[in-house]
C-alpha cells in the first residue's frame, strides 16, 4: 500500500511537471514566434463578439477584415509585409474584453478592429492606450469614446448616438410636425444612452413635450403594459432608443392594438432582419442609419465580394468594418511603419476612399465625412427620406 | 448474452436520440427566405455518437454504483490521493513549498495575458470560498451572491469617480459595505428556509442589479463608469505590465488570507455551530444556539469577501457596468463551490481554476465551448455529485 | 376604467403564459423537491419545434388548420420527450445525492441546451408565424382585446382544468400526489415512483410547450434565450405561490403578471421587474411558504 502510495504520488508529480513545462514550453515558442515574425507581417487585431448571442453583430466585422487582408496580400501586402489577422472573441462583455486585448496586447499586435459593444470597448481601451495601441470601431457609437477626450487611441468609423438622436428630434418636429412624443428604451447601453440624448433635446426644443419616457425590459415576455401606456398617454410619435427585437415586439403589439402612432428609430432597428421579423407591422417605421452607400462601386464589389466568398449577404456593420480595414491599413502605409504617433498623424490627415465614402478623422477620433440619414420603410424595404 | 441486450439496450438509446434531435439538428428553417435545409448527416452523427457514448455511459454508472455500495458496506475506499498528501507532513511541506515557487514565478514565466486570467481564476477562488462560508458550511442557498459583489465594484468605482479614493483606502470600505448590505439584505430574509431563501436571495440579486441599471444619476446607468484607477503602490502609478503583476501577487496575497481565515473560522466555534446549523437546524436549537445571528453571521462574512473583490474587479477592469452582475454570475460562483466540493476549501479553489481557466482555454473551440461547459457541468454532477474533492468530515476516534 | 380593464386582461395573459411554465416547476418541486433550471429551456425547445414544423408543414402544402394542429401537437410531444430525457439523463442517477448537486446539473443542463440550439439552429431572432388567426367577431373590441390574448386565456384555463382532473381523479393523479408526499411510503405501497417522476417531468414539459407556443405566436418572434427569462419568472411566480401547490402556482403566475402590469401601468416598466421580485419578498417575509403554501413542521 505505502509502495503504490509513493508511485501515484511520483507519478501525479511527473504529470504535473510535464504540464507545466508543455505549457511554457508553448508559451517560450509562441512568444519567440512572435518576435520572430513581427519583422515580417503586420498583425491587424480584431476584437468582438464572435460567440453567442450579440455573435451577428460582430461576425460580420471579422469577415470584413478577412477580406481586406486577403486582397491586399494578393498585391504584396503593406511596406512589403503581409499582413496578419489575429482575431479574439469578447462575447460583449466588459470582464472578457480586458482579457481579449490582454491578450492581443501579449500577442503583438500592431493595430486593432475593434470592439463591437461600447461596454467591452471602454474596458479593452485602458490596455490599449498604456501599451501604445490604435484601435478602431466599426459599431461603438457611445458618444463619451470620443467626446471625452480620454482616448486618443480610438477612432471609429460610424457617427454617434447624439447626432441620430439629433436627426430623429428634428425629423420628428420638423418634417413630421408632431407635438406629443414617447421616447421609449431597452435600459441598454445603446439604447438608453440615445433615449436620452432624444429627451434633452425634445426638452431643449419648445415645439413638442416628452410625454412618456420609459424603459422596456428587453427579453420580456410581452409588452402589452407599456404599449397601453403609450396609447393613454397619448403620444402622436414614438422615439425607441434599442435593438430590433424589442422594436419589431413593440411595433406588432401596438399595431394588433389599432395604433396608428409614428415610429422613428436608430440603426440598431435599421436593418432587414427588423422587417422580416415585423411583416407588415414594419410598414411605415422610421429609422435613422449610416447615408446610403449601394451606389458607391467600392461598396458594391465589397458585398459581391462577401456573397462570393460566404455565400450570403453581409451582416450588420460590414461596410463600417470595411472602411476601418482599409483606414488603419492605409494609415500604416502612409506612415511608414507601426509607430504609434506616425499612425495616429496618418489617420488624421490622410483621405481614403472606402466604402463609406472618402473618409478622414478629426481630432477626437471621429469620422469626417461619416453621418446619418433618415430611412421609412416602404413595400418591404428602407427607402431613404429626402 | 450481455452484450447481445447491451447493444440492444445502445441501440435503442441511438434510436431515442435521433429521433430526439431530428427538429432541432436536422432541420433548419430559415422563416425569412422561406428556405428549409435539411442536414441528414447529423442525424448519422448523432446516432452513431449516442451509440457508443451510451455505452461509457452505462459504465461509467456502473462503476459509480460500485463504488457507492463499497463506501455503504463500510469499506473504507481510497481516500483521495490529494488528502492522503495533505494528512502526511512529509509530503505536505515539500508541495507546499513547490506550489509557493510556482505562484511567485509565474508572471515571470508566463505572458502579461496568462497572468491576467490568473488574477481573475484567483477572485473566483476568494469568491468561492466567500460563498463556501454562506453554502458550503452553514448550508444558506445563496442565489444572489453576485450583489455584494456588485456593492463593492461600485463602491470603489464611485467613490473613486467623485472623491477620487484610492484602491487601498476603499478596500476596506468596500468590505465594510458588503457587510452592511449582508446584514440588511439577510434580516428580513434569515427565517425562509432553502429553496424560498434561494429564490429570494436571487430576487434581491436583481433589484440591486435593476436599480443600478436604471437609477442614473447614483450610478450612470446601463453605460457604466470608466477610467477607474488601477491600484497605486504608496501613490506610485505602475506600467499596464507592472500593474498586471501587482495585481497578481495582491490576489496572490487576498487567497492566502482568505485561507487562512476560513480555515480558523471552520474549526473555531462559530465555524462549528454553521455546520450544525446546516445538518439540523432543530437540533441546533436545542444546543442553545442562537439560529438567526449565526446564520446571519455567515451571511454578513460571506459578503464581506464578495465586496472585497468587487473592490479588486473594479481596479482590474478599469470599467464597470451593471451587465457584468447578472444572475449568471451568481450560478458561476455557486458552481465554482458545489463542483469544487461543498465545503472544501481545496475543492472550492480546485472549482475556481477550472471553471475559469476552462472557457479561457477552450478558446480554440469558441463556439463550442459553452456547449462543453454545460455538458462537463452536467456530466461532473452526474458521476462526481459530492465535488471534486470531498469535504471530509472531522472525525474522532477513541483509541483503547 | 378601459385603461384599467386593458391593464387587468394584458397582466391576466401574462400570468397565464406564467402559470403555463410555473406548474412544471412546482409538479418537479413537489415531487423530488429539486429546482429544474432548464424547464425553461423545454419551453424555448417547444416554441422552436412548433417554428420548423410550421415551416415544413407549410412548404409540403399542409393546409392552415392541419398545419397549427400538428405543429403544436409536435412541439407538445417533442418537449416531453426532452423533459424525459432531461430527467433520466441528469437528475435520475442522483437522487439520492444531496440537494445542490442536482441543482447545479441542472443550470448546466439549462446552458447545454441554450448552446445547443444556438448552434444547431441560429443565434438570430426568428419570426414566428402567427398562429392564431383573427376572429371577426372580436374586430370592433380589438384595442381592448386581442384574438390572440382570448386563446391564450381560454387554453390555459382548459389546461388547468384538465390538469386538476388528472390530479384529482385519476389513478396516476393518486399516485403523483402519493409520492410528492412520502416517496418512500409510496414506493412501499406500490407506485412505481420513477414512471411517476417521468411521468411528472412529461406533463410540465408539455404545458411549458404550450405556453411557448402561444406566446410565440402572439409577439412573433423567437430565439434560444427566450427560456431563460421566461424561466425565471416562472420559478418566481411557482415559489410566490407556494411551490409545490398547483393552485398555488397559477395563483402566484396570476399575481405576478398583474402586479407587473400594474406596475407598468401606473408607475414605470423602469421598475417593473424590482416590482415583480419585491412583492415576493414582501410576501415571503409575511408567509414564509408563499400564497397558498403550507409550513410543513419538522417532527423531531
Amino acid at each position: 500500500m505505502k509502495c503504490s502510495f509513493s508511485k501515484q504520488l511520483i507519478s501525479l508529480a511527473l504529470v504535473i511537471l510535464c504540464g507545466f513545462f508543455l505549457i511554457s514550453c508553448g508559451e517560450s515558442e509562441k512568444t519567440s514566434d512572435a518576435s520572430h515574425k513581427s519583422a515580417e507581417t503586420i498583425k491587424l487585431g480584431v476584437a468582438g463578439a464572435h460567440s453567442g448571442d450579440l455573435a451577428s453583430y460582430g461576425v460580420p466585422s471579422v469577415r470584413a477584415a478577412e477580406l481586406v487582408v486577403r486582397d491586399i496580400n494578393a498585391k504584396g501586402g503593406i511596406l512589403g509585409r503581409k499582413v496578419e489577422l489575429l482575431i479574439e472573441d469578447d462575447v460583449c462583455k466588459p470582464e472578457i474584453a480586458t482579457n481579449t486585448a490582454t491578450k492581443l496586447v501579449t500577442e503583438g499586435v500592431d493595430i486593432v478592429l475593434g470592439h463591437i459593444c461600447s461596454g467591452a470597448t471602454k474596458a479593452a481601451l485602458g490596455i490599449y492606450k498604456d501599451s501604445k495601441i490604435i484601435i478602431m470601431s466599426p459599431s461603438c457609437t457611445n458618444p463619451a469614446l470620443t467626446q471625452s477626450g480620454d482616448y486618443p487611441n480610438f477612432f471609429r468609423t460610424i457617427a454617434s448616438d447624439d447626432t441620430q438622436a439629433s436627426l430623429e428630434v428634428d425629423f420628428a418636429i420638423d418634417v413630421l410636425k408632431v407635438r406629443k412624443i414617447a421616447v421609449l428604451h431597452d435600459k441598454g447601453d445603446y439604447g438608453k444612452g440615445l433615449a436620452e440624448f432624444a429627451k434633452k433635446y425634445l426638452e431643449a426644443s419648445d415645439k413638442a413635450e416628452v410625454v412618456l419616457y420609459e424603459g422596456v425590459t428587453p427579453g420580456a415576455v410581452d409588452y402589452s403594459a407599456v404599449v397601453q401606456k403609450t396609447k393613454y398617454s397619448g403620444a402622436e410619435a414614438v422615439i425607441f432608443g434599442g435593438y430590433h427585437p424589442e422594436a419589431s415586439k413593440i411595433i406588432s403589439q401596438m399595431r394588433k392594438k389599432g395604433m396608428e402612432t409614428v415610429f422613428i428609430s436608430d440603426d440598431g432597428v435599421k436593418d432587414n432582419t427588423f422587417i422580416k421579423v415585423a411583416g407588415e407591422y414594419a410598414e411605415g417605421v422610421y429609422a435613422t442609419g449610416p447615408i446610403d452607400t449601394s451606389n458607391n462601386p467600392m461598396a458594391i464589389a465589397a458585398i459581391e465580394a462577401h456573397k462570393n466568398t460566404y455565400g450570403s449577404e453581409p451582416g450588420a456593420f460590414f461596410l463600417n468594418a470595411y472602411s476601418a480595414s482599409l483606414c488603419l491599413l492605409n494609415a500604416i502605409q502612409k506612415a511608414g511603419s507601426t509607430d504609434y504617433d506616425a499612425v495616429s498623424k496618418a489617420l488624421r490627415t490622410e483621405y481614403v476612399d472606402t466604402p463609406l465614402g472618402k473618409i478622414s478623422f478629426d481630432e477626437r477620433g471621429d469620422a469626417i465625412g461619416v453621418g446619418f440619414c433618415m430611412y421609412q420603410v416602404q413595400n418591404g424595404v428602407y427607402v431613404e427620406v429626402k | 448474452m450481455i452484450k447481445a441486450r447491451e447493444i440492444k439496450k445502445s441501440f435503442l438509446v441511438s434510436i431515442w436520440f435521433m429521433f430526439l434531435t431530428f427538429p432541432i439538428m436536422v432541420i433548419r428553417v430559415n422563416p425569412i427566405e422561406k428556405i428549409v435545409e435539411w442536414r441528414w448527416k447529423n442525424m448519422l452523427v448523432v446516432g452513431i455518437g449516442s451509440f457508443l457514448l451510451s455505452f461509457v455511459w452505462r459504465y461509467m454508472l456502473k462503476k459509480k454504483e460500485a463504488g457507492e455500495k463499497r463506501a455503504e458496506t463500510g469499506e473504507s475506499g481510497k481516500t483521495f490521493l490529494i488528502q492522503r498528501i495533505l494528512e502526511e507532513r512529509r509530503f505536505y511541506i515539500p508541495l507546499v513549498t513547490g506550489l509557493t515557487i510556482i505562484a511567485v514565478a509565474f508572471p515571470f514565466i508566463f505572458s502579461m495575458y496568462q497572468t491576467s486570467i490568473m488574477t481573475t481564476a484567483l477572485m473566483y477562488i476568494v469568491l468561492g470560498l466567500g460563498l463556501n462560508i454562506v453554502v458550503g458550511l452553514a448550508g444558506l442557498l445563496d442565489l444572489g451572491y453576485v450583489a455584494f459583489y456588485a456593492v463593492g465594484a461600485y463602491s470603489y468605482a464611485l467613490l473613486n469617480h467623485h472623491f477620487g479614493l484610492g484602491f487601498w483606502s476603499v478596500l476596506p470600505i468596500g468590505a465594510v459595505l458588503g457587510f452592511i448590505f449582508g446584514v440588511l439584505l439577510g434580516f428580513p430574509v434569515l427565517r425562509l428556509r432553502g429553496d424560498y431563501l434561494a429564490i429570494v436571495t436571487l430576487g434581491f440579486g436583481e433589484i440591486i442589479r435593476l436599480v443600478l441599471e436604471n437609477w442614473n444619476e447614483f450610478s450612470f446607468g446601463p453605460s457604466g463608469i470608466a477610467n477607474i484607477d488601477r491600484p497605486g503602490f504608496f501613490g506610485i502609478q505602475f506600467s499596464l505590465q507592472a500593474a498586471s503583476i501587482y495585481l497578481y501577487f495582491l490576489m496572490i496575497g487576498l487567497v492566502i488570507f482568505t485561507i487562512i481565515v476560513v480555515n480558523r473560522l471552520q474549526n473555531s466555534r462559530i465555524g462549528r455551530a454553521w455546520i450544525a446549523l446546516r445538518e439540523d437546524e432543530t437540533a441546533c436549537q436545542a444546543m442553545g444556539i442562537d439560529k438567526t445571528r449565526t446564520k446571519l453571521r455567515a451571511f454578513a462574512l460571506g459578503a464581506t469577501w464578495a465586496g472585497m473583490v468587487g473592490v479588486i474587479f473594479a481596479a482590474k477592469t478599469t470599467f464597470i457596468n451593471p451587465a457584468s452582475f447578472t444572475f449568471l454570475e451568481s450560478a458561476m460562483i455557486l458552481s465554482i463551490v458545489v463542483l469544487g466540493g461543498m465545503g472544501s476549501i481545496l475543492g472550492v479553489i480546485i472549482g475556481a481554476l477550472i471553471l475559469i481557466l476552462l472557457p479561457e482555454y477552450l478558446r480554440a473551440f469558441s463556439d463550442y465551448r459553452m456547449l462543453l461547459f454545460g455538458a462537463i457541468m452536467v456530466i461532473m454532477m452526474v458521476f462526481r455529485p459530492q465535488g471534486i474533492i470531498a469535504n471530509i468530515r472531522r472525525t474522532y476516534k477513541f483509541n483503547e | 376604467m378601459e385603461y384599467f380593464l386593458e391593464l387587468i386582461l394584458g397582466g391576466l395573459t401574462r400570468g397565464s403564459i406564467y402559470a403555463l411554465i410555473a406548474l412544471g416547476y412546482t409538479m418537479v418541486y413537489g415531487i423530488i423537491e429539486l429546482i429544474n433550471f432548464a424547464h425553461g429551456e423545454i419551453y424555448m425547445i417547444g416554441a422552436f419545434t412548433a417554428l420548423i414544423f410550421t415551416s415544413v408543414l407549410t412548404l409540403l402544402g399542409f393546409n392552415e388548420i392541419a398545419v397549427i394542429v400538428l405543429a403544436s401537437l409536435a412541439a407538445v410531444i417533442y418537449s416531453s420527450a426532452y423533459g424525459y430525457t432531461v430527467e433520466k439523463i441528469a437528475y435520475k442517477p442522483l437522487r439520492h445525492a444531496s440537494r445542490l448537486s442536482p441543482l447545479i446539473g441542472a443550470i448546466g443542463m439549462s446552458i447545454f441546451l441554450q448552446n445547443y440550439v444556438l448552434l444547431a439552429q441560429t443565434s438570430d431572432f426568428l419570426p414566428f408565424p402567427n398562429l392564431i388567426p383573427e376572429f371577426e367577431f372580436i374586430k370592433p373590441y380589438r384595442h381592448i382585446i386581442s384574438s390572440a390574448e382570448i386563446v391564450i386565456l381560454i387554453t390555459t384555463s382548459t389546461a388547468m382544468i384538465l390538469l386538476t382532473f388528472l390530479i384529482k381523479f385519476t389513478r396516476t393523479g393518486k399516485a403523483m400526489r402519493a409520492t410528492a408526499q412520502d416517496r418512500n411510503m409510496a414506493m412501499l405501497v406500490g407506485v412505481n415512483v420513477n414512471r411517476v417522476i417521468s411521468i411528472t417531468f412529461v406533463i410540465g414539459s408539455a404545458l411549458a410547450a404550450l405556453g411557448g407556443v402561444l406566446i410565440a405566436s402572439h409577439v412573433g418572434q423567437i430565439n434560444f434565450y427566450i427560456g431563460f427569462v421566461a424561466g425565471i419568472k416562472a420559478f418566481t411566480a411557482a415559489v410566490l405561490g407556494g411551490i409545490g401547490s398547483i393552485p398555488g402556482a397559477v395563483l402566484g403566475a396570476l399575481v405576478l403578471g398583474l402586479t407587473e402590469s400594474f406596475a407598468t401601468g401606473y408607475v414605470s416598466s423602469d421598475y417593473e421587474d424590482v416590482f415583480a421580485f419585491g412583492l415576493l419578498v414582501l410576501i415571503l417575509i409575511f408567509k414564509p411558504a408563499g400564497i397558498l403554501g403550507r409550513v410543513r413542521h419538522q417532527k423531531i
